[in-house]
């Protein structure tokens, strides 16, 4: 009964949007402000339905309701409860719910937003995002419907997808969604300035929170599912290139893009036309992530057999979306007062040239992306564009850009002094170069990538602490006030050291992967192997019951240069429901290095294949995102920023934001 | 710097990162793009020394693991088979029977070296380039034994 409920919700909530979509809208051409006002207890509505018929949903699943088709096929009785709450969105139905759930949930909290954000900037921003919601809802409904029954029922659920279960990948969707959706509200924004043909620093303003948040947790989730990767597939790599991950980073790198664009046109008043796009482009490849995921026209590790009926709802709604706004760009993009030039060298001239090394960066990932699919179309041949592509491509983009980001950081606004930055930049840029010739003179004959990336991730580190230090240190003041200074620095100012901070802190990780070892041998119990400094004996081999697999552990004892570091089981689950085996790998952290164990087959003579690693400094990558995401949220809470804080344009405070 | 000078530097900078970078994709797919081929194509053609990926059925009783982690096994589509040798653990969904993607380079003996053997999520999964290539030998029937699963 509570799933019809959920169901009629759902339709209700449709009614409801259609509603949210077009009064508010014709309010505000007709400037009617009785109609205009709809748009804010119609977005309460939405979401409250739609969050009802998501609880109906998760309710189905909790209670191994199996009258439900979708609890059947991804549920089990004997599903830890954690993985049963998470099975709602570990399918295609319930992931959509939750992705409408997201978007309904957006508009509500712009809706509640108290901040003076011009009414009609509003009510445009509410009409559009309803209409996203719309068109999401058709899709769930039509084809994608996580409320169906079946007659009869079966006694017993298929189970998830055992690779799912787990805990990694419960929060992963979630995380990423809000990312993904989120730049659904700065595309609303977007195209309600596109509307109303006006777009001003106050729109840059109201945006910003809405990108920054998107931002930060589509960075979570990119390092959450990058992690999941790691430890699940057992392969011992973190990120493949792959189509699907790409779809995740293309939307990353032009909200990264986005979010610095918005600074100049909230400081400049300038680059309004190209912020409109890059809103509108971000979302649009947030859609085109969707699309890639669910159609099934890509080969991934991570895609699912998927009904190509769907592929082609979605690639209409892509068309609608896509298509729409930037026609709608091509006609109103015009009427945009634009704003004037400045110098190459200052604080602008630096971001534009992020803008563009992002965009290009962009660009290739979208190239190695899309052109298998589109060959395969016109000539039939099958292609596949791996990892040397990007490595070719994409990382001599990125090395630049990072190169550059501490210089940019130094500029000031209107006209900046390039020599100026230098010097300020030389401790950080001394101590960087130090490090990385260092390591590159104690680590000689090894890997040249890895000293040369840790000296890039240093400098970007010390160059991003140096904001602060310039800021706060005043010649014979004294470390006290310093200390003072620092901590009343506005928290945009921390947020975006730390943002920067963070990459240097993933470069870190990453580079030290080419010092990475990798042993693949059959062992037998007691015997020893050797993975970059690291020796590990097999000491057991045994069972381990779980609650729904059974699991065949390889203990193994490691050590370091004579002194024991601990145990760790590596596992391989098989789970009889789907008769499907998983891996998990053993892990063992010294410090943000990893010592990694996989477990292969063991024959029948008692010979277990394994798979050893050294991942050295590997935390850094996915800590390094943390450090980012945390500088967005810094960001956040600042007063000038924070959402539902009322603007106080022209304090002390606001000028020194920046 | 006049206003002319000022919009000649921005166009000059945008244009060179512009160019680097379709220089670099140009480069990039000359060099790095693997073509997908079915193991009757393979033996048809023979693509001696370079990069592809090899997709199929793993052929049934053809899987040998060598106590040194080697692999051997064959990958065929009906029309063909290509003996494949493998160095490492083999993914968890690696079955007899069931689809396979293998990259790595064809040598003269006519053995296929892979480097890679392509892991899936989901146990009834087929790789698109598989059923294709069964398809192409009328070896697949729509719905053949696979129950068709939606995930995530």
């Amino acid at each position: 009964m509570l799933v019809e409920a959920g169901h009629y919700a759902f339709a209700l909530a449709l009614g409801l949007s259609v509603l949210q979509f077009a009064v508010p809208l014709w309010g505000a051409r007709t400037g009617d402000p009785v109609l205009m006002a709809t748009a804010r207890p119609a977005a309460f509505g939405v979401f409250g339905l739609i969050a009802f018929s998501f609880v109906a949903l998760t309710v189905a699943h909790v209670t191994s309701d199996f009258s439900v088709v979708n609890v059947v096929e991804n549920s089990h009785t004997l599903k830890p409860l954690i993985y049963k709450v998470s099975g709602v969105w570990g399918n295609h139905e319930g992931s959509m719910l939750l992705w409408v759930l997201i978007l309904a949930l957006f508009g509500a909290l712009v809706a509640a937003n108290p901040r003076s954000v011009p009414l009609r900037l509003r009510t445009n921003a509410l009409s559009v995002q309803a209409s996203i919601v719309c068109a999401f809802q058709l899709f769930v409904l039509f084809s994608s419907n996580p409320f169906q029954r079946v007659d009869p029922a079966p006694l017993e659920g298929q189970d998830l997808n055992p690779i799912l279960q787990d805990l990694g990948l419960a929060i992963h969707p979630p995380l990423l969604y809000v990312g993904y959706v989120g730049f659904s509200m700065t595309y609303a924004f977007a195209m309600a300035a596109l509307i109303d043909g006006r777009v001003d620093a106050v729109w840059a303003r109201t945006v910003r929170p809405w990108a920054l948040l998107a931002w930060s947790f589509l960075t979570l989730g990119i390092a959450m599912g990058s992690y999941w990767a790691y430890y699940e597939l057992g392969w011992g790599g973190f990120w493949f290139w792959d189509p699907v991950e790409n779809a995740s980073l293309m939307p990353w790198l032009a909200g990264t893009a986005l979010i610095h664009s918005l600074v100049v046109m909230e400081k400049r008043e300038a680059l309004k036309v190209w912020t409109i796009l890059l809103a509108i482009l971000t979302f649009s490849l947030s859609l085109l992530g969707a699309f890639l995921v669910r159609s099934g026209i890509l080969t991934s590790v991570h895609t699912f057999a998927v009904d190509p009926g769907r592929g082609v709802f979605i690639l209409a709604i892509l068309g609608v979306f896509i298509g729409g706004s930037l026609a709608m760009f091509a006609w109103r993009a015009p009427l945009l007062r634009h704003g004037g030039l400045f110098a190459p060298i200052s604080r602008e001239g630096a971001l534009i040239l992020n803008n563009l090394f992002l965009a290009s960066a962009c660009a290739t990932v979208l190239l190695g992306t899309l052109y298998p699919l589109a060959l395969e179309a016109v000539t039939g041949a099958k292609i596949s564009v791996g990892p040397p592509y990007f490595m070719l491509t994409f990382v001599p983009l990125v090395v630049p850009l990072l190169l550059l980001v501490p210089f940019g950081q130094r500029l000031a606004w209107k006209r900046g002094d390039a020599l100026a930055a230098g010097q300020r930049l030389l401790a950080a840029l001394a101590a960087a170069l130090a490090v990385g010739l260092g390591l590159l003179a104690l680590r000689w004959g090894g890997p040249v990538a890895a000293p040369l990336g840790i000296g890039l991730g240093v400098f970007l580190i010390l160059g991003s602490a140096t904001e602060v230090w310039s800021r706060a240190w005043a010649p014979g003041r004294g470390a006290k006030l310093a200390l003072r200074r620092a901590f009343g620095l506005p928290r945009a100012t921390w947020g975006g050291v730390l943002a920067h901070a963070g990459i240097g802190v993933t470069v870190i990780g990453l580079a030290a992967q080419a010092w990475s070892g990798e042993t693949i041998a059959s062992a037998r119990v007691g015997q020893v192997l050797e993975v970059g400094g690291y020796q590990a004996k097999l000491v057991s081999l045994s069972t381990r019951p779980g609650p729904n697999y059974t699991a065949q552990v390889a203990t193994l004892e490691v050590s370091r240069a004579g002194t024991g570091l601990g145990t760790v089981d590596a596992e391989k689950r098989t789970y009889p429901a789907r008769e499907m085996t998983t891996t998990e790998a053993g892990l063992l952290t010294v410090g943000a290095s990893q010592f990694y164990a996989s477990l292969g087959e063991v024959s029948s003579d008692g010979a277990v294949g394994l798979r050893l690693y050294a991942k050295p400094l590997i935390l850094l990558i996915w800590l390094g995102a943390l450090v980012m995401a945390a500088g967005g949220a810094l960001s956040l809470s600042d007063r000038t920023l924070r959402l539902g804080a009322p603007s106080r344009v022209g304090t002390g405070r606001l000028a020194a934001a920046e | 710097m006049t206003r002319k000078g000022r919009r000649l530097v921005m166009i000059g900078v945008s244009g060179l990162v512009l160019v680097a970078a379709l220089a670099l994709v140009l480069v990039a797919m000359r060099d790095t793009i693997v073509f997908f081929r079915a193991p009757s194509e393979v033996v048809a053609s023979g693509p001696v020394g370079t990069r592809i990926r090899l997709g199929g059925l793993v052929e049934a009783g053809s899987v040998r693991r060598n106590p040194d982690q080697v692999a051997e096994f064959a990958v065929e589509d009906g029309g063909a088979r290509v003996p494949v040798r493998y160095k490492g653990i083999l993914p968890d969904l690696f079955r007899e029977g069931q689809g396979v993607v293998a990259e790595g380079v064809l040598t003269a003996s006519g053995t296929f070296m892979a480097d890679t053997v392509l892991a899936r999520h989901d146990e009834t999964y087929m790789p698109r380039e598989v059923v294709d290539a069964l398809k192409a030998q009328g070896r697949w029937q729509e719905g053949s034994g696979l129950r068709q699963t939606t995930q995530r």
